[in-house]
């Protein structure tokens, strides 16, 4: 399925859950945060949490500013 | 030494409950790289630094160190901003985005700019927002402009701290109005913070001198040339106008009085 990250399409597995993705995007152990479709996902959901078609994903962190 | 400090007493502030010591706050944006950072906030003595909340940057994510690697949130109390926003609405999802990525911690700066060239804040989208982040418990320190009403509206409608510009972001042209500073220090019962527009020592000591709780600044030490000396001289200025501020000034007069005894002199 297509999915949106950061602005980019990405094609990904079906039934790919927040922790698979995080998995796929070989993100860091960094803090961050991960927002889908304007919502915050909390990190106890992120096992559960599955995409869908069409979904738009923001994984967001913490950089230097005033 | 051990006078000054028993004159300093207890002069820790208080922000949304906590209890801090220095009343330097600091940003981490416009820095060499991130061991500059680092020197400059360790320099300056700041207990509360503040971040920007962005997108990662996918494919560089593992490879890249983390602002807080360098700036642990088990040392410093990390302060996001919601710089970059032009309405309440997003400046509610940075909010939200922030507190999930720190771990359910409520403060947040509150930045709604509605400007480009001055990078002024828009009152009215700010004092919005100020209600429904209040209202979904976060702890806001709402960035503002020196305008005495409605910083006053602002602390009413339940923001944590006050933060009037002493000039627009970035431009380093110290403290403008200090008369609109003292006003808002005056009405405002939470703590009232300079935030932006310092561009040296001196700027910092008048932001204390005129009561405000504390200080926060980014470009004037980021841009400075040697940013972590200038650190130690915004350390040492915001003390010494504490100290000022505490001590109470003389009273200003228009004529000279001297100070060495006018007679007796051999002469």
């Amino acid at each position: 399925m297509r999915i949106i990250v950061n602005g980019e399409p990405r094609e990904v597995n079906a039934a790919l859950t927040v922790a698979g993705l995080i998995d796929v995007l070989a993100l860091g152990p960094g803090k961050r945060a991960i927002e889908c479709n304007g919502r915050v996902i909390p990190k106890s959901e992120y096992p559960e949490h599955q995409l869908g078609e069409g979904d738009v994903v923001e994984v967001i962190q913490a950089v230097g500013g005033g | 030494m051990g006078t000054l400090a028993t004159r300093d007493g207890d002069d820790d502030w208080l922000l949304a409950g906590r209890r801090f010591h220095s009343r330097l706050l600091v940003g981490t944006g416009k820095y060499r790289d991130l061991e500059q950072t680092r020197d400059a906030v360790e320099a300056s003595g700041a207990e509360i630094v503040t971040v920007a909340i962005r997108r990662t940057n996918i494919g560089q994510d593992r490879e890249r160190p983390n602002l807080l690697d360098f700036l642990s949130p088990d040392r410093y109390t990390i302060l996001p901003n919601t710089a970059g926003c032009r309405t309440a609405e997003e400046a509610i999802r940075v909010a939200r985005q922030a507190r999930a990525l720190l771990d359910g911690a409520p403060l947040v700066k509150l930045e709604v700019v509605g400007d480009d060239l001055s990078l002024y804040p828009d009152g009215l989208e700010t004092l919005r927002a100020t209600e429904r982040l209040v209202a979904e418990g976060f702890w806001v320190l709402v960035y503002t402009t020196d305008d005495p009403v409605l910083a006053q509206r602002l602390a009413e409608a339940g923001a944590h701290a006050v933060m009037p510009l002493a000039a627009p972001i970035g431009s380093g042209l110290g403290i403008l109005n200090p008369h609109n500073i003292r006003l808002i220090v005056e009405r405002c019962r939470v703590p009232v913070l300079v935030d932006a527009g310092v561009g040296t020592a001196s700027d910092a000591a008048i932001a204390m001198e005129l009561g405000c709780e504390a200080v926060l600044m980014n470009t004037a030490i980021a841009s400075a040339r040697d940013p972590v000396l200038m650190a130690q001289a915004m350390r040492d200025a915001v003390i010494a106008g504490r100290r000022a501020y505490r001590a109470g000034r003389m009273a200003p007069k228009s004529h000279a009085s001297a100070s060495s005894p006018r007679r007796d002199t051999a002469a």
